[in-house]
């Protein structure tokens, strides 16, 4: 009496599978196989052309070895904890104050979140004619009054990195804010009402109640422009495309300008698993959290 | 009492001020940059360089904006950005569409039809979205070279549609995820298939994601850069890159206003975007942030 | 309408048994429920049954069909979720049709099935509304209506009113006997809930960890449960379960049990079959008394004397809590009958007692 299974019914047992297959395929080849090239470039000997062949470390050696890597490096984490610090304040001020039954609160929020929608390259091209010296802000903050005032920055080699610390976190922190505003937005109202009842005044809640328990928004932000500043590029090629002289090369314009510019393939590959393996560093034990918390919470 | 009752209203209004002054301060440091791009392209040169930054244009022109748009030089080619823009059009609607069908596709077998190792899939696909780029662009090159892709635009779709795909099955997995598992068996009992649970009950529930992801896809894929220098070069350029190189022609003297122009006219499609659908555009935003 | 045989079915996730060996069958027209707590494997196993979930081990039969191997849609089955799964962007009349479309039914017969299920469960009103539109009883009839334009063989309801409130759930366990009754179909219905269980059921299969517990009809589950699970399961409150012992005396067999005062409460006339007479005489047993098994008595022989702690009333009757066996115990009884702090005497209806073995915790017969 039993019915066996039909070739129809097999078939659409495997169709699932037959349809995430593309994407696993394109993900594999797109990421995995191609780091992996990118790792096998690294110990070859290729300069302007890739080389098959194996040299060991040897171009990890040369790039430990090249200053403008050091800068590069030195830059990396000026820049990210600059940017992390002010965005993640300037972030969690905007959020709290629009967590304050604002007005006009999305007007307000749609105007801090813009700057998520440019390009980096518009930014950069904004902010370098901003900060431009002869005919920028500081030609106003002359203009009523302040004669002395200076502000030259992007052309010190010694500041020019703040500028683009300053054209990132302009552009980043809204997002900051909307994470943080979301973690706001979900913390349950009667906690503070319990707080107030106990007499604790709302700046008090607000530090010792309400930021302890936004954790996991401080976790996502942190982890995300940390992402963003490991791969920063487009916004220093735009702003100081590097300089002046390599004052503001970051990993990210190291490895480019290697490979397209100075026809040092085998570095330039080398440089892009260094930035890969920090990356990963911070990505996976993040991802591997959130997917676990994920899981349990089903 | 009453005293008491008056000063904490005293304090609540200085509070208020306090709150709403800090808010439209910030608001202005935000508006600044847009403002001066807007200031900038209108004026003419000669008002730039004596010495007008922030204020509004005593001549008014559009010279620039033309100029940005038909005559400025990128490279040796003075066709302004809108070849560039083209480009950008025709690279940025199928990226878009092919990456968020494929990413609707995958988050519903992710979610609907779980097998065994589909949870690895998915943590293959995400790492994915926060994959650097840098770590890939070498034999992304030399594989578009074999395919005969560089320097195409079918090139640069290829690209963004294969790492694009990672954040729209991101999206679509974490939508479906909260419509219930009892929907697709019930549909399965009433005797519809795969594709016809998708296309009649899973997608037509799935519509806000849907504008997220096309609006997520198509902020990313028209802002890049990296791709576009990387993959491309002269004529065959995405208009970031075409507007990189405007701004850093150094011939003569700068022209401010056209570089402002030119920034404006490469933001703009992004930020009707964003004043369109900036909700959605926010739930992309922090898709990144939310719980697997 | 059909039969349905349950045959030695096991359920596996790895190495994690969720069903073992469980066999049921019910004749047509048979109204079977599931019950037990959560994690039991109750849910499992319809999922099985309408093929949403492979089979590790054993046999599923559908009128004398093996459908182990067939696929939901093949099962000539209908099923009702807790969640209503109705197709959210759909009508509610697209909701009821969709089945039949992709089955090819004709447009005239499509729309007259839907017409009828409507009327049957009063809701042509609401044909032209989208889910989201609904109340709660308003989706469940709908999902109801979505499974009986089928006409299946087999209905499957999973904890269908648990997403209802406490009144809507008690209206719609009515309806749901009524189409029962009127339609004559069978039908599996699981449920956590042992009032539903009572209310609906032509056979109850209390189920524990993958096994089942007890299988009979409901009222044979609530007088004589197979073991102390089954009686503490069904019924509220529950049965009380006291430590006693046997003796057996001239008189006939009785129960004793401590006194928190010292002493021993004796009730004779307790019906004990001989072997368990022998077997159990002078040992420990556990002693089954339902709360409503009690009644203010004047004394004799079959009572215990009661040092009432609290009473709790409910309208009509109060709930009398005491100590008896060095537990707490809770007496249904006539409202206003009994004052906190009072000690009463409380007659026991021995031909209900049942009996329990203290380490099996099976019923002794």
């Amino acid at each position: 009496m039993a019915r066996k299974k039909s070739i129809a019914d097999r078939f659409a047992d495997w169709l699932p599978r037959l349809v995430l297959a593309p994407s696993l395929l394109a993900v594999i080849v797109g990421v995995y196989l191609f780091i992996a090239w990118t790792g096998w470039i690294s110990v070859s000997s290729s300069k302007m052309v890739p080389q098959y062949d194996f040299v060991g470390l040897e171009q990890y050696y040369r790039l430990w070895a090249t200053p403008r890597w050091h800068t590069a490096v030195a830059n990396l984490f000026i820049f990210s904890a600059l940017f992390l610090a002010v965005t993640i304040a300037v972030g969690l001020i905007m959020a709290i104050l629009l967590d304050q039954n604002i007005r006009a609160e999305g007007a307000l929020r749609a105007v801090y979140l813009y700057p998520m929608a440019l390009s980096f390259i518009v930014t950069g091209t904004a902010w370098k004619w901003i900060l431009n010296p002869n005919l920028g802000i500081q030609k106003v903050v002359n203009g009523l009054g302040w004669e002395s005032f200076v502000f030259n920055w992007i052309t010190q080699p010694d500041f020019a990195i703040y500028t683009i610390v300053i054209a990132a976190v302009w552009q980043s922190s809204g997002f900051a804010m909307a994470i943080f505003l979301a973690g706001l937005r979900g913390i349950d109202n009667s906690v503070i009402k319990a707080a107030q009842i106990e007499g604790a005044s709302l700046p008090r809640i607000y530090a010792s109640i309400i930021v302890p328990m936004l954790r996991p928004a401080f976790l996502s932000v942190i982890v995300l422009l940390s992402y963003i500043s490991i791969k920063n590029f487009d916004l220093v090629l735009a702003m100081t495309n590097g300089g002046p002289g390599s004052a503001t090369e970051v990993p990210s314009t190291f490895m480019f300008s290697s490979v397209f510019r100075r026809n040092q393939m085998g570095v330039g590959a080398a440089s892009a698993i260094m930035m890969l393996m920090t990356v990963a560093a911070i990505i996976i034990p993040y991802l591997y959290s959130e997917l676990k918390e994920g899981r349990d919470g089903h | 009492m009453a005293i008491e009752y008056g000063s904490a209203a005293r304090s609540r209004m200085i509070g208020r001020t306090m709150i709403y002054s800090g808010l439209i301060g910030l608001a202005a440091f935000y508006l600044m940059p847009l403002w001066v791009m807007v200031v900038t392209s209108l004026k003419p040169l000669d008002e730039i360089y004596g010495g007008s930054f922030i204020g509004l244009p005593k001549v008014l022109t559009f010279e620039a904006w033309a100029k940005a748009w038909s005559q400025a030089c990128i490279g040796t080619a003075c066709t302004g950005l809108k070849p560039y823009f083209i480009n950008s059009l025709m690279m940025v609607v199928p990226a878009v569409l092919l990456s968020t069908g494929i990413g609707a596709l995958n988050g519903y077998v992710l979610t609907k039809w779980r097998f065994k190792g589909s949870n690895l899939i998915f943590g293959l696909l995400l790492f994915g979205c926060f994959l650097p780029f840098q770590a890939v662009i070498l034999p992304m090159a030399q594989v578009l070279g074999r395919l005969g892709l560089s320097g195409t635009i079918p090139g640069l779709v290829l690209v963004h549609t294969v790492y694009g795909i990672c954040f729209t099955t991101l999206f679509f997995r974490n939508y479906f995820v909260t419509i219930p598992d009892e929907l697709t068996k019930a549909a399965q009992i009433d005797g519809a298939g795969f594709f016809r649970i998708f296309f009649s009950i899973m997608l037509p529930a799935a519509l806000p994601i849907m504008v997220v992801s096309c609006i997520w896809q198509f902020t990313q894929i028209w802002n890049d850069f990296l791709f576009g220098v990387s993959f491309t070069a002269g004529e065959s350029s995405p208009v970031t890159v075409a507007l990189n190189n405007v701004v850093n022609v150094t011939m003569g003297r700068k022209q401010y206003n056209v570089d402002m122009a030119a920034a404006m006219i490469a933001a703009l499609p992004t930020l009707f975007v964003y004043v369109v659908a900036g909700r959605y555009f926010v739930r992309g935003l922090t898709a990144g942030a939310v719980k697997g | 309408m059909a039969t349905l045989e349950i045959d030695r079915v096991r359920k596996a996730y790895g190495t994690m048994e969720v069903l073992k060996e469980v066999s049921i069958s019910i004749g047509s027209g048979d109204f079977l429920v599931l019950l037990g707590p959560s994690g039991c494997g109750k849910s499992t196993l319809l999922n099985m049954i309408a093929g949403l979930e492979t089979i590790t081990g054993g046999e599923i039969r559908i009128d004398g069909d093996t459908v182990n191997d067939l696929s939901p849609k093949d099962r000539d089955i209908a099923m009702v979720f807790q969640s209503y799964a109705l197709y959210p962007t759909m009508t509610v009349r697209q909701n009821i049709e969709f089945g039949m479309k992709i089955r090819g039914v004709p447009t005239a017969e499509r729309e007259r099935a839907t017409r009828d299920a409507a009327e049957l469960l009063q809701m042509s009103h609401l044909l032209d509304r989208k889910p989201s539109q609904l109340s709660g009883g308003q989706r469940q009839r709908v999902a109801m209506g979505r499974a009986l334009v089928r006409h299946p063989k087999l209905f499957l309801f999973d904890e269908p009113l648990s997403n209802l409130d406490a009144k809507l759930r008690v209206d719609m366990r009515t309806e749901i006997k009524r189409l029962h009754q009127r339609l004559g179909t069978t039908i599996v219905y699981v449920t956590h809930d042992q009032i539903e269980a009572m209310t609906l059921a032509t056979r109850v299969a209390v189920m524990k960890d993958g096994i089942v517990q007890h299988l009979d009809e409901p009222q044979a589950v609530y007088d004589r449960p197979a073991n102390v699970y089954v009686a503490r399961f069904v019924g509220s409150p529950a049965m009380n379960i006291i430590p006693g012992r046997l003796e057996d005396g001239p008189s006939g067999p009785a129960l004793v049990m401590d006194q928190p005062n010292g002493g021993e409460s004796r009730i004779s006339g307790v019906v004990v079959s001989d072997d368990a007479r022998q077997r159990y005489a002078g040992q420990p047993v556990l002693v089954g008394i339902r709360p409503e098994g009690f009644s203010v008595s004047a004394g004799g022989p079959d009572c215990v004397e009661a040092m009432i702690e609290v009473v709790e009333p409910t309208g009509p009757d109060t709930l009398a809590n005491f100590t008896l066996g060095g537990t707490d115990v809770i007496a249904r009884l006539a409202p206003l009958a009994v004052r906190a702090g009072q000690t009463a005497k409380l007659a026991v209806e021995t031909a209900k007692v049942v009996l329990f073995d203290p380490k099996t915790e099976l019923r002794i017969d």
